[in-house]
């Protein structure tokens, strides 16, 4: 176990400082204050299996950050760390810089959402709200008093939620969308100040998924608190976070905001979770000339950003987001011939299946009032300024240096 | 589901055969606490006879009429020392399975799994290899013939039964219910009363039933560890076995008797043991 050697306050400030410094974006804010929740190094392993690897984030208070990543990251096992209910191997979890070894999870003063509502079976959903309530001391000097407080307290989170009809039925009467909010009225009810939500959106419908998503900012901004939500939906995700932390396999493989993990992802890995249609990616090796660094797609020479002329002679693969590309005339400068295998119509927007003369496929995203071809031989427009290059075996991003102006590193404009 | 009236006919006539198979023998038993002993014994047997309550007079006031004379009989004593040893048994084995339950379910320890299985291995060795040495043991300290000796003894039987089908039901329960109610700031011991336990309450009833079937109906540890004032009835039933015949009609009663408390135990429980099967909201 954790030693908890680090004295009590001194929080390191640099945001995940000790896993992904080499990778994590400079422009991480840093926290002037105490975070309200901080995380270093914390390891947890079930029998060979490392779970989380060194995990270590900052939670500024009343902040959100986002957990995401994909099934079996050990976003769920890293939650009930904070928690509580799981112990770290290794590492320490502090909450307003006090470090919560031994402190058992009814001391911690969290609210938490679990994934399957984890709602009490034989309670109602009434009582099952009014649980975090009863152990802490209620105002009010009489017994009766209290018990007011508490059914005033249940009923205004229940009207919030729009709960407030079924707060007398037993949790097996209640819809999917019933148990989701009873359980998520259980977390918020005793109006904690750290807030744990295990992807609370799971398991409903996506009609509800929807509005909910609308409605969570919202709701925990009017909290006040420090939330923590897990997903595994990207645009969630997006929707919800002031901050992403990418926890892939165990790592934080980046922390940013959303706009830095879409537009500037620290690895291959994180573009291609990113996204719907997912980011095109293709091998490339690029070179150099006179007229400086170069990729050739399809016999044409598209010149690189002069900064990431370290990529020469490296082995590379070019990332593009499908609605980065557009189709255009054989004329335009950077077009590349391509066949349109296949069309799939979006709603609001269409996606291409093209081929290459090379035969790779790309896709190619365009909203739906945009008229393209359906099919047949047309021509791709590369924007060489939205493309990522990742190094193919380590599928880490190679960032520019220097950082001329006009590559995504400084642009922070665009595609969204 | 909707079925041909031929289906519901031919199915009702089925369940009707294997009631009747199985609730004869305890029917014909129930006539037989009502007759004499020569009513029972003629042949062939009939169902006319004028019902008698002599069987149940006798073992009520204890004195059993022969036509050899007068005999006491212990049956009362008896029937309370099954009450008193089963009960007790099974209300030490649950204060001691449960809590011994959820650790084994919920806490991987180390050498868990050895403890849980040399719990259950007690219910492996025959109960004869048990006893003897048990009695010498028993009569070196002064348990033998006591009702904590006997208790003691029935842990055998309760405690590996009660333990081994309760966990199951705390395994079933999911981890994260539990994981709610401590975050809701409820220390573990709360969440063990108000969370496991009542979740797992089929389980419990269940087994507590169980448990108290094969208390009741034991017969060996009672015979070679108690005398005749604290035997219980499986025991004591062999006192029907008089010098001038088998009293026919008197076991008859007594066995009417000795069933009817767990007849009613298992009524009872019907109740949580259905309700488990539809407490189907668990899982989300």
């Amino acid at each position: 176990m954790n030693d908890g050697a680090a004295a009590p306050g001194a929080t390191d400030a640099g945001e995940g400082s000790l896993e992904s410094a080499g990778r994590g974006e400079s422009e991480d804010r840093e926290t002037d204050s105490v975070a309200k929740l901080s995380l270093h190094g914390i390891t947890r392993r079930y029998g060979r299996e490392t779970v989380l690897d060194q995990v270590s984030l900052d939670v500024p208070a009343g902040g959100t950050l986002v957990l995401f990543g994909p099934s079996g990251a050990g976003k769920t096992v890293l939650l009930r760390v904070v928690a509580g209910v799981v112990e770290a191997d290794a590492g320490e979890v502090l909450i307003d810089g006090r470090d919560q070894h031994g402190i058992e999870p009814e001391k911690r003063g969290i609210g938490m959402a679990f994934q399957n509502f984890a709602l009490f079976p034989h309670l109602s959903a009434f009582e099952n709200i009014a649980t975090p309530l009863h152990s802490r001391r209620g105002e009010g000097a009489t017994r009766a008093e209290r018990r007011d407080t508490r059914t005033e307290s249940v009923e205004r989170v229940a009207r919030l939620l729009k709960i407030d009809h079924v707060l007398r039925q037993s949790p097996g009467a209640l819809s999917n969308g019933q148990k989701q909010r009873t359980s998520l009225a259980r977390a918020l009810v005793a109006e904690p100040e750290l807030l744990l939500l295990d992807d609370p959106l799971r398991n409903v419908d996506a009609k509800l998924r929807f509005e909910m998503r609308l409605e969570l900012p919202r709701l925990l901004a009017d909290q006040g608190t420090t939330v923590v939500y897990v997903t595994q939906d990207y645009k969630e995700a997006m929707a919800l976070g002031d901050r992403i932390a990418v926890l892939v396999a165990g790592r934080v493989e980046q922390i940013g905001s959303p706009e830095d993990i879409y537009l500037r992802p620290a690895t291959k890995r994180i573009a291609t979770l990113f996204g719907d249609p997912p980011i095109n990616l293709l091998d490339v090796d690029p070179e150099c000339d006179a007229d400086g660094p170069y990729v050739t797609l399809s016999g044409r020479r598209y010149p690189l950003d002069p900064a990431l002329a370290v990529a020469v002679g490296r082995q590379c693969t070019l990332g593009v987001r499908p609605e980065a590309l557009r189709f255009g005339d054989a004329s335009e400068p950077g077009a590349i011939p391509v066949t349109v295998e296949a069309e799939t119509p979006l709603n609001e927007k269409v996606v291409d299946l093209v081929t290459t003369v090379r035969g790779r496929e790309i896709l190619v995203s365009r909203p739906a009032h945009l008229s393209g071809p359906a099919s047949g031989e047309a021509h791709l427009v590369v924007p060489m300024e939205r493309a990522l290059l990742f190094e193919r075996a380590s599928g880490e991003r190679i960032r520019p240096r220097g950082g001329s102006p006009g590559s995504p590193d400084t642009d922070a404009g665009g595609a969204r | 589901m909707r079925r041909s009236p031929i289906e519901r006919a031919l199915r009702g006539v089925a369940l009707t055969v294997v009631v009747v198979f199985f609730m004869f023998p305890i029917l014909w038993i129930v006539l037989m606490s009502f007759q004499t002993n020569e009513t029972i014994l003629r042949m062939p047997p009939s169902l006319d006879f004028t019902p008698t309550l002599a069987n149940y007079k006798a073992l009520i006031t204890g004195k059993l009429v022969s036509n050899a004379g007068t005999l006491d009989i212990a049956f009362m004593g008896n029937l309370w020392n099954s009450v008193l040893l089963s009960v007790s048994s099974v209300a030490l084995a649950l204060i001691l399975g449960v809590p011994a339950a959820y650790a084994f379910a919920r806490h991987k320890f180390r050498g868990s799994e050895d403890i849980a299985f040399t719990l259950l291995s007690f219910k492996f060795a025959p109960p004869l290899l048990v006893l003897l040495p048990l009695t010498l043991y028993f009569q070196k300290i002064g348990l033998a013939n006591t009702y904590v000796g006997l208790i003691w003894v029935y842990q055998l039987i309760c405690l590996p039964l009660i333990l081994w089908i309760v966990r199951g039901y705390f395994e079933d329960i999911s981890p994260d219910i539990e994981y709610a109610h401590r975050v809701s700031g409820h220390s573990w011991w709360s969440t063990f009363r108000k969370i496991a336990i009542p979740l797992a309450r089929p389980g419990i009833a269940a087994a507590a039933l169980l448990a108290f079937i094969f208390a009741w109906n034991n017969f060996v540890f009672a015979l070679v560890l108690a005398s005749a004032d604290k035997q219980p009835v499986t025991v004591g039933a062999l006192a029907f076995v008089t010098a001038s015949g088998i009293q026919y009609g008197q076991i008859a009663a007594a066995i009417v008797l000795s069933i009817a408390p767990t007849l009613a135990l298992a009524l009872v429980a019907q109740r949580y043991l259905v309700e488990g099967l539809s407490l189907g909201a668990v899982k989300g």
